[in-house]
């Protein structure tokens, strides 16, 4: 048990190699597989020392939840903007900037939720403060700077913190 | 069976070239360069996925296998998008924005882009 930890200290890494690698293949075979999961247990073993503190992802089932949110709240954000770029007048459209206080630490936390606000259209992350505690989000159109804040810390942060910390 | 593939395929890749469209008459008609690049985030993701998942039916109907090269454009292009926004966004608030048209930091002292350049370390 001890040599497999040791070997496989990140699972999830070694997963997502193999899946990745047999994707690239484009075709099921035991070959592939087996070439895959040899990948998926040595890169992240040489890959060690220049990533030290990789962040133990605790809650698998959060993350496919996760995933799955995230890709609805795309298909819906741009509709929402597609509206608001063809019907609404430049002038009538209310850009702000916002600032969201972090409560996730983990860099690697921070930056899945970044990335997540940049593609969930109407938001853009644009700056992280110099300490990492908050991040600077431009929104296209926001009447109430406050709700898209709140919106962002209960819908994303909050699985997030689930899932990293 | 062949019939509604094709319908299918054909719905898919007119909903991607309509939010490309979108995306780039975005680019043209919003006003400030920070509204601009939102445009360009929605040509990515819908526009792109659209064609992603005709061309995965495509081959499917035709060729009677799933191909799945599609799902790791997506994942990669997830993975870089916000990536070059966030260059973009960096790059104008170097030149265009101050501390003062910002929002307050909170708990920090500045945002990263605009902080005071720290002394370097002397090298060794």
């Amino acid at each position: 048990m001890k040599i497999l930890q040791r070997l496989v200290p990140h699972p999830i890494l070694t997963v997502l190699l193999t899946v990745v690698w047999l994707l690239l293949v484009n075709h099921f075979s035991l070959n592939s597989l087996v070439f895959g999961l040899f990948l998926g247990v040595v890169i992240p073993f040489i890959t060690q020392p220049y990533w030290p503190d990789r962040p133990n992802l605790r809650n698998p089932w959060m993350i496919l939840q996760y995933i799955v949110i995230v890709l609805y709240d795309i298909v819906v954000a741009n509709i929402v903007v597609a509206r608001l770029i063809l019907f609404k007048r430049n002038k009538n459209l209310s850009p702000a900037w916002v600032c969201i206080p972090l409560e996730l630490r983990t860099p690697e936390a921070i930056t899945v939720l970044a990335a997540t606000i940049t593609l969930t259209p109407g938001t853009v992350s644009a700056d992280l403060s110099d300490q990492g505690h908050s991040l600077l989000v431009h929104c296209l159109d926001a009447p109430d700077p406050g709700a898209v804040r709140d919106e962002i810390k209960d819908r994303y942060e909050r699985r997030l913190m689930e899932i990293f910390e | 069976m062949a019939q509604i593939y094709e319908i299918l395929i054909t719905a898919f890749l007119v909903i991607s070239g309509v939010f490309g469209f979108v995306g780039s008459y975005g680019l043209i008609k919003l006003d400030n360069p920070m509204s601009r690049l939102h445009a360009p985030t929605k040509a990515t993701t819908l526009g792109v996925g659209g064609v992603l998942i005709a061309s995965i039916l495509y081959t499917l109907m035709s060729e009677g296998r799933l191909s799945m090269h599609e799902l790791l454009i997506t994942l990669f292009l997830l993975l870089t998008a916000p990536i070059t926004a966030n260059f973009i966004a960096k790059m104008h608030i170097h030149r265009h924005e101050t501390p003062e048209s910002l929002p307050k930091v909170g708990e920090d002292q500045s945002w990263a882009t605009l902080a005071p350049e720290k002394h370097k370390p002397e090298a060794e």
